[in-house]
């Protein structure tokens, strides 16, 4: 029953499918095919950017060079300049092939979309094209000791000297602050004001002088978060993005675009399925069912709310482009995302069994099963935690009172 | 294909709400049942849905049908579970009419078909035979007799089966219980010499029948697609009543949850409004997330219904499933949050509770369903 137009647009959607597929097919290297196997061999970009392999560095170069890594930004800022139907496509496409993302970044998931939403024109033509490229590699400047999930709680001052800032202050829980060559950074402007009122958020690079990091050893045995200190940093007011004191905004904007990312962890359909994996270690038994019905059931029921989930996602995007989507509904996505993320871990740690229990091992590639389970406790805690989330869904969506 | 009504589809849900609530709220369910009717639904409302175009909804316009998919089933669906309304809809336009529009012949089509359409034919299918679904395990024997089939056995939880002008009988032709060969369906006239139909009144006061069947004959020509090959038709036509159970229990759902949220904004104790509790905040906040992510699953069911039903299986499993799991939920909740008002039956929430328990057994609970895709993925 779809119209003409409706069948063109279908018709050119599927030009489109095919000649991105014989494209990805010719110019993704096969290593790049399958999931990054530990942090080391992400690329993330930056002015000290290293690549781990050749085929990274060729998957990058020719993701770029297609404006790619930004697939949906527009053309002038070094993005791929396609519409939102388009960019399903081609996500569709990447994880039929299982082609892992040729750049990660903050400036790409969290920064830019912000920028394009709140900068000026001098912003979006400095810092988008520079993410684009992956020539900066950006942090986040969000919590402090004494504000995580009451955030707009936070102290670190900007004081206005003439043309600049001067800021002092703490942050923590800073990612990756220790390679980052920018940061986009909440402080406070107005400490007159109402909590949510005297914020502003500023962009500046982390060479200025009196900016230093410290990173936190976490369970996992990794160091991914930083302690950042900020010791009269000055900053040019040119750099304050959206207006001064109405940062919040800004902020809350870049959170949604954040939970989305977060959210994005629990839906990882491509490789093995989980019931295959448990089968190798635990075994099979003479109907070639898992041997461990308890533990197969907890997989099934893991799977059917996994596709679930996608089948969500998917909608979230749609219910977007058809200007449907409830602006809070990533706080949704955060929560259920990153709680069925945990429950993945907790079921590969059960298949694994003793095999997971080892840390520093060749066998083990160091350990690398229970440091990614650990790593997965921080995914309901991050960004706002599942109670923020749900107190967030219970508030702007369903608008209960008092909350 | 994007996960969201189209401006039809959105149309066709207004128009489906717009006549079942004015003539078919909750309440027309509560004085069915307390009348003891004995049709167990309204036929004065099935020819108003007939002559809009409901009831041939999903058969073809050459047999005066209105020639639309899956996914326009489910919207119908998911507004009759918001007011619980008893009708043909599921047995009759869905099931039935997806089984002769895909097994059928020419003849049985034409003859089936219009009557369908026309609101003057109900249908129903006969499978299930113990206590739990299990297609694979009908054992309802049929043997060669002269020039048709003489069967045996018994049936129960068939739909409307006491109101239902056509049986479609899933029958074992070869084979042994728990095979895939020798299925077969067949078109048997419930007056047949034999068929002995007990209506069942069910626990959600919605239509149900056991029949039993002995030494019932049929000849060659009512036979629904081929002879012991029945699996593949009969696999299809249950899973479009899966998709379509699944978008009742999702109407179902967030019905009960939307008068749960309402009655949260509304009752005080301790001084307040007890939706201002967090321990009840964040359990509503919860069941809205279940809802929305089930109503997306099940959407991918119906279009994968509507692009290719052979491909279909695992989003219906998962579809079904995870409705299942998430009506439970919905009306546990919804009663535990009404306080005593959710145990009384002048309160309607209970209704819902039952309903939400039968369509969890219909066409195999979220158990049954998670361990078909358990068996898809090889593990």
């Amino acid at each position: 029953m779809s119209d003409m137009t409706g069948d063109a647009e279908t018709a050119d959607l599927e030009t489109f499918r095919s000649e991105t597929r014989v494209w990805l097919e010719a110019n993704c290297p096969p290593e790049m095919r399958k999931p990054a196997s530990s942090d080391a061999d992400v690329f993330w970009g930056g002015r000290n950017a290293k690549f781990s392999s050749e085929p990274q560095r060729i998957w990058f170069e020719r993701m770029r060079d297609k404006g790619w890594t930004v697939p949906d930004w527009p053309k002038e800022y070094g993005g791929g300049g396609l519409s939102p139907a388009e960019h399903k496509v081609l996500r569709a496409e990447m994880a039929r092939m299982g082609a892992r993302p040729p750049l990660s970044s903050f400036g790409i998931w969290m920064l830019g979309p912000a920028l394009l939403k709140y900068g000026n024109d001098a912003q979006k033509k400095e810092h988008l094209p520079k993410i684009a490229a992956g020539l900066i590699r950006w942090c986040q400047g969000y919590s402090e000791p004494n504000a995580g999930s009451d955030l707009a709680s936070l102290q670190t001052r900007a004081e206005s000297d003439g043309d600049d800032f001067v800021i002092t202050g703490q942050k923590i829980w800073t990612s990756y602050a220790n390679y980052a060559d920018w940061i986009f950074c909440l402080v406070r402007t107005d400490p007159a004001a109402k909590k949510h009122d005297g914020i502003s958020f500023i962009l500046f690079d982390m060479a200025s002088k009196g900016v230093s990091t410290k990173p936190i050893l976490l369970i996992s045995g990794y160091s991914p978060f930083c302690e950042t200190f900020f010791d009269n940093v000055r900053v040019p007011k040119s750099h304050v993005v959206g207006t001064v004191n109405r940062g919040w905004d800004v902020a809350k904007y870049l959170l949604q675009h954040e939970r989305a990312m977060i959210s994005g962890m629990g839906e990882r359909g491509v490789g093995r399925p989980l019931g295959q994996i448990a089968a190798d270690s635990v075994g099979t038994d003479a109907l070639g069912r898992l041997d461990d019905a308890m533990l197969r059931g907890r997989i099934a029921s893991f799977d059917v709310d996994e596709a679930a989930l996608a089948a969500c996602a998917e909608r979230a995007v749609d219910l977007a482009k058809a200007g449907q989507a409830h602006p809070a509904f990533s706080s949704a996505m955060k929560y259920y995302g990153t709680e069925l993320n945990k429950r993945r871990y907790e079921i590969l740690m059960s298949a694994g069994g003793l095999d997971a229990l080892e840390w520093e091992s060749e066998r083990s590639k160091q350990g690398a099963r229970p440091r990614a389970w650990l790593r997965t406790k921080a995914n309901s805690i991050e960004g706002g935690t599942t109670e923020v989330m749900l107190g967030i869904v219970a508030k702007r969506i369903l608008d209960l009172p008092g909350a | 294909m994007a996960l969201v009504l189209t401006e039809e589809q959105s149309m066709l849900r207004d128009s489906a709400r717009g006549l079942i609530s004015d003539k078919a709220p909750v309440s027309h369910l509560r004085s069915l049942r307390d009348s003891k009717d004995p049709t167990g639904f309204s036929r004065e409302f099935w020819h108003s849905f007939a002559e809009m175009g409901f009831a041939g909804l999903l058969v073809p316009e050459e047999f005066g049908g209105s020639g639309l998919g899956y996914v326009e089933a489910g919207v119908v669906m998911e507004e009759i579970g918001r007011t619980l309304m008893p009708s043909p809809f599921l047995a009759t336009s869905v099931v039935a009419a997806s089984a002769l529009n895909r097994g059928g012949n020419a003849g049985q089509k034409s003859e089936h078909l219009p009557k369908i359409s026309n609101g003057s034919l109900l249908a129903t299918l006969a499978i299930d035979e113990g206590a739990k679904h299990r297609p694979l395990q009908t054992s309802l024997q049929a043997v060669r007799a002269g020039n048709g089939f003489r069967l045996s056995g018994a049936k129960a939880l068939v739909v409307d089966g006491h109101v239902a002008d056509l049986l479609i009988v899933a029958a074992r032709t070869a084979g042994s219980a728990g095979e895939r060969e020798g299925l077969t369906l067949f078109l048997v006239d419930p007056k047949a010499k034999g068929v002995a139909i007990e209506r069942t009144i069910m626990v959600d006061a919605h239509n149900a029948a056991r029949i039993e069947l002995a030494n019932v004959e049929v000849n060659a020509d009512s036979v629904l697609g081929e002879v012991d090959q029945g699996a593949t038709l009969l696999d299809g036509v249950l899973d479009i009543g899966r998709g379509a159970v699944a978008s009742e229990m999702v109407g179902l759902s967030e019905e009960v949850f939307n008068r749960t949220v309402e009655y949260l904004k509304s009752r005080k104790q301790f001084g307040k409004l007890i939706g201002e509790f967090q321990a009840l905040q964040h359990r509503a906040a919860e069941l809205y997330v279940d809802i929305e992510i089930t109503r997306a699953a099940v959407m991918k069911a119906l279009q994968a219904l509507d692009t290719d039903i052979a491909k279909a299986a695992s989003a219906v499993a998962v579809a079904k499933a995870r409705a299942g799991t998430t009506a439970t939920r919905a009306v546990q909740e919804g009663v535990q949050m009404h306080g005593g008002m959710g145990m009384t039956d002048q309160f309607d929430i209970g209704f819902f509770m039952k309903r939400a328990r039968v369509c969890e057994e219909l066409f195999g609970d979220a158990n049954y369903h998670t361990e078909q895709l358990a068996r898809a993925r090889g593990y």
